[in-house]
């Protein structure tokens, strides 16, 4: 797989520490919900860095690309791409990558999402893609976010919850809960689990991704309340290594 | 194996592997040379804090895979991997 040059032609901020950038790559060949991109920075001494994201949007035949940044305290490459990078700029992107963790419009079968903090990127794209596609599959997403202000896509996930009750989203708060939030502030659970998520007789597909502890406690509980296994896709991330 | 949760999955590998193989490594299936587990190498527990890749496999902990790039070499070791079946379609 080749680099490929991309041109930032548009950023949003999702909060006060993530950025959204819109990337316009001439030869994009399209991508499927929940695929990711590795982005390379190359300084002018030839040292470079190379990170995964996710792309956030859903497929289009645009040939732009999403991908949603959260800034990393003590970031190499993250810091760049959510306060210095500028409208016009240039970047080298690999992709799209990954063919296990993707929604595709053909799944029918109820879709269970779980999200830890900027874990939503991923199931967002598949989400977009469910709206895009007008899917009838029936989504649910279980959305855990350590305090309201750190919670991507707000506004739209109100919108496409809000459309009939084809997507239902929850939020579990772990730090801070809004006002008279009827939950208290802590870390999913088994209770939220059966209470949120698609019972596990329905056999849902249920696609977890966020940092590795959330999506270890996630799948346990998930394991735990009888869903299977074999029908549960992870997505991990967290700060990796150096790589060239 | 307790090993700290400082691993991603096989997907996060996909990029790199990209560079070598034309087919998809993360929805191949591959058998573990140790516990005989059959997974997709996509959930195989990933360790990238080191000067290459490594890939365990999430049962049992066995290495699966190892990738080092030293200049302009690669170092591919699937020792660890009795077998890897992948879909060709694509």
């Amino acid at each position: 797989m080749t680099w490929r040059t991309a041109t930032v032609v548009e950023l949003h901020d999702e909060t006060a520490s993530a950025r959204t950038l819109v990337l316009a790559i001439n030869d994009w060949p399209g991508h499927v919900a929940g695929q990711h991109v590795d982005v390379r920075l190359t300084a002018a001494d030839g040292y470079s860095a190379v990170r995964s994201y996710s792309i956030a949007s859903a497929p289009s035949s645009d040939r732009r690309i999403e991908i949603s940044v959260e800034r990393l305290p003590n970031g190499e490459v993250s810091p760049y791409l959510t306060q210095q990078v500028m409208v016009g700029d240039e970047l080298e992107v690999r992709g799209p990558i990954g063919r296990w963790f993707v929604w595709r419009p053909e799944q029918a079968m109820p879709i269970q999402l779980v999200a830890g903090g900027s874990g939503i990127v991923p199931l967002m794209a598949m989400i977009r893609s469910h709206a895009s596609a007008d899917s009838t599959a029936p989504f649910r997403l279980l959305y855990s976010v350590r305090e309201p202000g750190a919670t991507f896509y707000r506004d739209e996930l109100r919108a496409l919850s809000s459309r009939g009750d084809s997507l239902v989203v929850t939020y579990a708060y772990t730090r801070v809960t809004p006002k008279d939030w009827p939950r208290p502030a802590g870390r999913i659970d088994r209770e939220l689990i059966a209470s949120s998520m698609w019972p596990s007789n329905l056999r849902p597909s249920t696609y977890v991704c966020g940092p590795t502890s959330f999506v270890e406690n996630a799948t346990k509980f998930l394991i735990d309340t009888g869903h299977d296994r074999d029908r549960i896709r992870t997505e991990r991330f967290g700060a990796t290594g150096e790589r060239k | 194996m307790n090993a700290p949760m400082n691993y991603l999955d096989g997907n996060a590998a996909a990029g790199e592997l990209s560079r070598i193989f034309a087919a998809d490594l993360t929805s191949a299936q591959g058998q573990c040379a140790n516990c005989g587990v059959k997974k997709p190498f996509a959930e195989a527990h990933l360790y990238m804090q080191c000067p290459g890749i490594v890939a365990r496999c999430a049962v049992c902990g066995h290495v699966l895979l190892r990738l080092v790039g030293v200049a302009q070499r690669a170092f591919l070791d699937l020792r660890g991997m009795t077998y890897l079946t992948l879909d060709t379609t694509k």
